[in-house]
């Protein structure tokens, strides 16, 4: 996979539209390898619709989608799985019938088709390092909150990304709870993983994050550094209702 | 009595193998299709063919199955794929459009007659084994019941032990999460229906080696088939069995009490079948159940 340059992942001018109502407008992101970028925003602001073209749910109206340097905008999520994107969806969907194991094994099948290896080691890699070796031959969906949660981050890795898009994994969790994610997110990170997350919870965020955007109808508002994107007035009065 | 619940238990195993391929296809694909009996007919002209041109039976079998699979992956790029992301009525309407499509097409090529594949088995088609008490088991009967048996242990194992099975598994149950996972999630829906219309191949060499046949003796196989899912409940596939010794048992309750009384049996059956699922009569009987079994 050649890159033509430094970035992992790019949107450039990407606009979506349902019918009439424009969702999101020319939204231009340029991700750097080892990034962990932040996405916060009010409700309806168009985040998760950004993951969805992000990962080729939907097809944009508009714009571009690059990944690791190669434009996938035509491709099929399954492709762009395999060139290097994950993503966790926000409310954990396992497949229930299947064994905790069972269900890495799948992703470290299909997902994990252009790095080799054997798929039954690396999903018992991935099972050891998500802290889910212990219930791996339980059913999928016996599991609690957070193991669920750490389930579809064991599927994502298991599909050997570059590039990790978290739909609002922190949502629901006690906080120590939340601590025990963020821990294991960082280990990932320390693989060499590029993040994208999206999070209504400022701790986790804050505490993680290299990087942070704000999104508010349709358009991003502030890109920078997470301090400076808390404090700047447009995300002030946009996300957390104060009057600029 | 013995003789009586023995020919149900043989005639259920042929209903088994007639409602599988509907089952698989409702369970994994969500979707009813009404030209599973059509297609069955369709797979027994091709079994016939082979046969007039002294194929062997197993031989005609492979060659059909393979045939049936290719089919069922056009069919699912062609027309069950586009219809099933339309809702749950838009499958039901297009298969249903097939169904008659190929009724029609046979009847224009082959014309009304009755076709059977007995004479391609000689003496099998009715040579029975003798049982101790003057019982008389079919041995054809007895061979699809194991068949029947055997496709449906095959396809559980297929599902549940290999990589393919996993495959449609994810895709059956969350689409977009299997192809995040990197599943090609249209060629693996296009694989099951393959599969699917594979199994038909053996109910259609059940259909005719055990009775005959014509273009549009689809539509009764359907019945029957669709009696016995409904009856037998969606889920594991061993449950297709059950439904389809329900089904015959209650036809041949139903023969017993009256001649005409056949088809009635297992109507009833089916009947009672659907009221138990409705809901509200779930909750009606849920404390009884309970009471029976902690009593």
């Amino acid at each position: 996979m050649t890159a033509h340059n430094s970035f992992v992942l790019q949107s450039s001018g990407l606009s979506m539209s349902f019918g009439a109502f424009k969702v999101l407008e020319d939204i231009n992101l340029d991700v750097t390898q080892g990034e962990i970028v932040g996405v916060l925003g009010p409700n309806g602001a168009g985040k998760t619709t950004f993951m969805n073209l992000l990962t080729g749910a939907y097809r944009p109206t508009h714009g571009r989608v690059n990944l690791m340097g190669r434009d996938v905008t035509g491709l099929p999520t399954a492709k762009r799985c395999h060139a290097g994107l994950g993503r966790t969806h926000q409310v954990p969907r396992p497949f229930g019938g299947m064994t905790v194991f069972e269900n890495v094994l799948v992703a470290a099948r299909q997902g994990n088709v252009s790095h080799g290896g054997d798929p039954v080691q690396l999903a018992w890699r991935v099972l050891e390092q998500t802290g889910l070796a212990d219930v791996a031959n339980r059913l999928a969906r016996t599991l609690g909150l957070l193991d669920r949660k750490r389930l579809e981050l064991s599927r994502a890795l298991a599909t050997d990304p570059q590039v990790l898009l978290l739909d609002e994994i922190g949502g629901g969790l006690t906080l120590t709870e939340g601590d025990h994610l963020i821990e294991l997110i960082q280990s990932i990170h320390g693989q060499g993983v590029t993040i994208i997350w999206i999070e209504h919870i400022m701790r986790m965020l804050l505490g993680s994050c290299t990087r942070l955007i704000c999104m508010a109808g349709g358009q991003i508002i502030a890109d920078g550094a997470p301090r400076d994107v808390i404090e700047a007035p447009v995300v002030q009065s946009a996300y957390f209702g104060v009057a600029a | 009595m013995t003789g009586l619940i023995l020919n149900s238990v043989l005639l259920g195993g042929y209903y088994a193998i007639l409602a599988v391929g509907l089952a698989f296809m409702y369970s994994v694909m969500k979707i009813i299709n009404l030209a599973h009996g059509a297609l069955i007919i369709f797979a027994a002209y091709g079994l016939h063919l082979l046969g007039a041109m002294d194929v062997p039976l197993y031989l005609s079998i492979a060659l059909v199955g393979a045939l049936m699979f290719g089919l069922g992956m056009g069919l699912h790029a062609a027309i069950l794929s586009r219809a099933s992301s339309g809702g749950a009525l838009l499958p039901l309407l297009a298969t249903f459009g097939l169904s008659i499509l190929i009724d029609n097409l046979l009847f224009q090529v082959f014309g009304a007659d009755n076709r059977s594949l007995a004479p391609l088995v000689g003496d099998l088609s009715w040579a029975s084994f003798e049982l101790p008490g003057n019982v008389f088991v079919g041995q054809l009967s007895l061979y699809i019941l194991l068949a029947a048996i055997v496709i449906i242990a095959a396809l559980e194992a297929v599902m549940r032990f290999t990589t393919l099975g996993r495959r449609i598994q994810a895709t059956s149950q969350d689409r977009a999460t299997a192809s995040l996972l990197g599943i090609n999630t249209a060629r693996t829906a296009a694989i099951a229906t393959g599969i699917a219309l594979t199994t038909g191949v053996f109910a259609a060499a059940a259909l005719g080696l055990r009775s005959a046949w014509a273009p549009y003796s689809g539509a009764a196989q359907l019945l029957f088939a669709f009696e016995v899912v409904v009856i037998g409940g969606v889920g594991s596939l061993w449950r297709v069995l059950v439904g389809a010794m329900v089904l015959a048992i209650a036809q041949s309750i139903g023969a017993a009490i009256h001649p005409q009384g056949f088809l009635i049996g297992g109507h009833l059956a089916f009947l009672m079948a659907v009221f138990f699922r409705l809901p509200t009569w779930r909750a009606a009987f849920a404390p009884i159940a309970r009471k029976g079994v902690s009593a």
